[in-house]
């Protein structure tokens, strides 16, 4: 297999049919259900394949949006909500930031329907994840959840710490 | 010191060129100093084991960004050098160019690291390097096999990189 011209790669944006998602997406959480059935342990691995998600789909961000570092975390809260939950990027998710405490280092970002929202854990390991690889170590909860009779999906992203880079290697190797 | 004056380049997807081999070696890091590739086209000394010119490689730049970070005239904020610098702060390197090559150098902020060793008469490699990265992310990233932080042993990730850095004149 050839590979593809650079022109392929960097328009190519694939789109996924909604319902197709949700109907794989609710076969796995099912799947996941009937291997561990607890719910609380279903969550947890959610969150964690979020996560591996996130931890690679930063990389094609970066690349297909060309942006350099976000200077603070309210630029990057904004990051999160305007560009990489919004379409054509990524998730098609209509989101908005609010809620900053005194700091600035914990906000809300809320978000409208979709259909990646009706088991939404996901989501959370997935902005942890991506946070991570850019060096800020955030704690991610959900706060409202339509699923549960509030009257909207709302997620907490708490900043825990902004991680520098250290030299890894020991100089006496 | 430079003998030769760069030439203006705007590197765009592969247009094939009879130019051939422009550059000498290549390599892209991780945030940890892991190796996850190291390609060579034309190194006619090798003076250490690769585990050493890895790590050497991998030191001097993160010496040089922290350098070039405190030394900008421009930038008000610097701490004292050698403390480790938050993601954002300060300027960063791309190249630099000695009488008989020429060293060019992306970092993205998820801490990918990507250097190109050329010809010194080779001018701005910098849309060449995102290009790279956008390869990286089609061939490595999203390839399910690959656990992230290992290095690279993709055969269409490989194919993919020599075409193309074989066609940068």
């Amino acid at each position: 297999m050839a590979p593809r011209s650079g022109d392929a790669i960097f328009s190519s944006i694939d789109r996924v049919n909604a319902e197709l998602f949700t109907l794989t997406y609710g076969a796995i959480v099912r799947q996941l259900l009937t291997d561990l059935e607890e719910v609380e342990e279903v969550n947890k691995q959610l969150d964690q394949m979020g996560y591996n998600i996130g931890i690679r789909l930063i990389d094609e961000f970066l690349a297909k949006s060309g942006v350099s570092r976000c200077v603070d975390f309210k630029e990057t809260a904004d990051m999160i909500a305007k560009v990489l939950l919004f379409p054509p990027m990524f998730l098609g998710v209509t989101a908005s930031v609010s809620s900053w405490d005194a700091d600035g280092t914990c906000c809300s970002i809320v978000l409208e329907d979709s259909p990646l929202l009706y088991y939404c854990n996901v989501l959370s390991g997935f902005i942890r994840g991506a946070l991570e690889m850019v060096s800020m170590k955030t704690e991610v909860t959900w706060t409202r959840d339509v699923l549960r009779g509030d009257d909207a999906y709302e997620l907490q992203v708490k900043l825990l710490k902004q991680v520098a880079e250290e030299y890894p290697y020991k100089d006496d190797e | 010191m430079q003998f030769f004056g760069g030439s203006e380049i705007s590197p765009s997807p592969p247009v094939p060129t009879a130019s051939g081999n422009n550059a000498h070696m290549m390599y892209v890091f991780n945030r940890n100093g892991v190796c996850l590739l190291y390609k060579e086209w034309n190194r006619p000394l090798h003076t250490l084991n690769p585990q050493q010119d890895h790590k050497l490689m991998f030191g001097l730049l993160f010496s040089l960004k922290s350098l070039t970070a405190k030394m900008d005239p421009t930038n008000a904020d610097k701490g004292n050098l050698g403390v480790p610098q938050l993601p954002g702060q300060g300027c960063s390197f791309h190249s630099f160019r000695t009488n008989t090559y020429k060293l060019s150098f992306m970092e993205t902020p998820s801490g990918i690291k990507i250097i190109l060793v050329t010809h010194p008469k080779t001018g701005d490699l910098r849309e060449s390097l995102k290009y790279i990265y956008g390869l990286y992310v089609e061939y490595v990233v999203k390839n399910p096999i690959y656990s992230p932080g290992s290095p690279i042993k993709s055969e269409l990730f490989n194919t993919a990189l020599d075409q193309y850095v074989r066609s940068i004149s």
